[in-house]
């Protein structure tokens, strides 16, 4: 790896990453059972350094921000990096969001450069919003011959002769502005500065690390912080090899761990769960006496791993469990979300770890992670080595939200000083989650102090993002809540939106009523939707400029019993 | 050449028969999220197989926001 305390920026450290690592594979790209892309990191710098010419010449300097929105593919970070060598800040974007909200993202972030992919360039080149962003260069990916580009380039066509000049950048700037959530109302566009980034992967690799040959296969969408850290900068700087696949489909995943060899891949808690329950179907069907004998080699597994992970063992023990994973599997990293204690516990028993930890974009990542030192399913881990945790104002049982300070934090929210002042006071980053330390010095999660859901999908939902679809609903007023923040409860699974409803007077939960509900819910993507009405008979407490007391609110509605309370849809 | 029609039913025929439902329970309208309670991978692996009925290939950026039955029998149409 290389010692990372010598550099500056996301961009200088890549720079010599590719010299270093020259004749290493770094990036495999593979659609359904077709090899796209095989590169190793000269061939990925030949490619990169000819897009950051044209970046360049384009105007773009040093400061300017780049949106790439685009799947997981080998030009999201060869994009990366031309814009990183051109001095640029890159605003990665969740691709899954809708035109609309793109556009939003792209006007708040000041962005004057798009990369995108054909697909979705198609359905944001009609979206009216298009033109109150001031994107001036638009990159497309693979768009088909004599297709419509509009004002947009191919990007395979954009290329500059001559050598680019390498723009250095400081460790305070900021390399990345990342989305945290904020597509319906007030964005929160993290500003993640190169520090962030270098300190996070030096904290992390110190715990997983990468080497030349390790092969991650990268699923999380990219511009999500888990797999911008351990599926690019993390195994760059250390001559690993990422792996993209075009199509998610369960059995081309499955494919890929054998045919590439991966060491490491990143999950979201409800792949891990659909992972589970896949092997266990499997495990169910062996017949008796091989079930029986299966069994056993799990006890004598969980036995010898009791204290901590012993892979060569594990891949002996359970050679077809493995094999089924490509037999070089070290290390499932699971984040985003929760995770369920046994889920984590199955795979450990099958001598499978998995990496649980906790997380905010704001944090840069991971705040704490599981070390295996020894396994615990039913913690998030320690803190990284030079993160600092704080539980504020704990009560009798030692739970309070957690505060964390160290050199991954955020530098704020990009234009939103309130916001940030709310968020980071006196140095401390208050997560809103709740949580206390066992005597062994690891977090346990409890709960939120916050108005938002997290799906297993590890999607961040904001009540406040979604109210706009509501919007017109005929009724006297309306609010989104989440239902564990009306009504406290110690998870941080199965949480669920609740729409929160007063009607006119004498107007009644009518069919009618229920079925405009109903249809402006499919709007919404099948995660941001809302589960349940709760009506209230009284109006809601504003305050003078007649925004609605959110906490007054969720006050008032929790002294309702919640099973009586929420009504089905 | 199938119709929309014939393309729609064919697509809820095999998501009864994957879903393992009762013939005739699903509707073209039908948000298969809500109606089947599955999610978004579970949904992929009904692709795989509508994919191998129809002999098509669909990208699953194609796929993206899709949650009925009739605007995902549109898509498939779209590549037939």
């Amino acid at each position: 790896m290389l010692d990372l305390s010598k550099y500056q920026s996301i961009g200088a450290t890549l720079k010599d990453a590719l010299d270093h690592f020259a004749g290493e594979l770094c990036l495999f790209e593979a659609d359904r059972e077709r090899e796209k892309e095989r590169l190793t990191y000269r061939e990925f710098k030949e490619r990169a350094l000819p897009v950051a010419k044209a970046l360049q010449d384009a105007g773009f300097s040093a400061g300017d921000r780049a949106s790439i929105i685009m799947t997981n593919q080998s030009k999201w970070l060869i994009s990366a990096y031309a814009i990183f060598f051109a001095g640029g800040v890159l605003v990665p974007l969740d691709y899954k969001l809708t035109p609309d909200e793109h556009w939003q993202l792209l006007k708040h972030s000041s962005a004057t450069v798009l990369i995108t992919e054909y697909p979705i360039w198609r359905q944001l080149s009609v979206s009216v919003r298009r033109s109150a962003a001031n994107v001036q260069t638009v990159l497309v990916t693979e768009a088909p011959p004599n297709s419509g580009l509009s004002s947009a380039q191919r990007w395979e066509e954009f290329r500059g002769a001559g050598e680019p000049a390498f723009v250095a950048r400081t460790r305070k700037d900021t390399a990345c502005i990342v989305y945290s959530s904020g597509t319906g109302g007030r964005p929160k566009g993290c500003m993640m500065t190169h520090e962030n980034y270098l300190e996070q992967c030096v904290a992390l690799t110190s715990i997983y690390p990468f080497w030349p040959g390790v092969r991650y296969l990268s699923i999380l969408p990219t511009n999500h912080a888990i797999d911008f850290m351990v599926g690019f900068f993390g195994p760059f700087t250390c001559g690993a090899a990422v792996v993209h696949l075009r199509t998610l489909r369960p059995e081309y995943v499955r494919e890929a761990f054998p045919k590439y060899k991966i060491t490491y891949v990143s999950l979201v808690p409800l792949v891990l769960k659909n992972l589970q329950k896949g092997l266990q179907a499997r495990f169910d069907a062996l017949p008796t006496g091989k079930r029986r004998i299966f069994n056993t080699l799990v006890a004598i597994n969980k036995a010898v791993t009791k204290n901590h992970a012993r892979l060569g063992i594990s891949r002996v023990l359970l050679k077809q469990v493995h094999e089924a994973f490509g037999g070089e599997l070290r290390t499932i990293i699971v984040g985003g979300a929760f995770t369920e204690p046994q889920t984590l516990q199955f795979f450990y028993d099958l001598g499978i770890p998995v990496a649980n930890g906790y997380g905010l974009t704001e944090a840069g990542t991971a705040i704490t992670v599981n070390d295996l030192k020894p396994f615990r399913a039913d913690t998030v881990g320690k803190p990284l080595p030079g993160m600092e945790v704080r539980i504020l104002n704990p009560d009798g049982d030692g739970i309070g939200e957690v505060a964390i300070r160290g050199k991954t934090v955020m530098a704020g929210y990009l234009n939103d000083p309130e916001l940030t002042a709310e968020t980071i006071v006196d140095g401390w980053l208050m997560t809103g989650d709740l949580g206390k330390f066992d005597g062994h010095g690891h977090l346990q999660l409890s709960g939120r102090k916050k108005n938002m859901i997290v799906t297993e999908e590890g999607k961040n939902i904001y009540p406040e993002d979604i109210e706009s679809v509501f919007e017109g609903l005929p009724v006297k007023e309306f609010c989104i809540f989440a239902a564990n923040y009306i009504w406290p409860k110690q998870t941080m699974t199965g949480e669920e939106l609740v729409l929160v409803i007063h009607l006119e007077t004498g107007q009644p939960l009518s069919d009618d009523l229920r079925r405009e509900i109903n249809t402006r819910n499919q709007r919404l993507l099948n995660y941001k939707r809302i589960h349940g009405i709760v009506l209230l008979e009284e109006d809601f407490p504003r305050t003078a400029s007649l925004k609605i007391r959110r906490n007054v609110l969720a006050e008032q509605l929790g002294k309702l019993d919640r099973s009586s309370a929420v009504l089905p849809l | 050449m199938r119709t929309l029609e014939q393309t729609v039913q064919e697509v809820l025929d095999l998501a009864v028969k994957h879903f393992q439902l009762p013939p005739g329970s699903l509707a073209p309208e039908d948000d298969f999220f809500k109606k089947l309670g599955i999610d978004s991978l579970q949904t992929l692996e009904m692709l795989s197989r509508l994919e191998n009925h129809f002999g098509i290939e669909l990208p699953d950026y194609e796929v993206q926001g899709v949650s009925d039955f009739k605007t995902l029998a549109k898509r498939i149409q779209s590549r037939l």
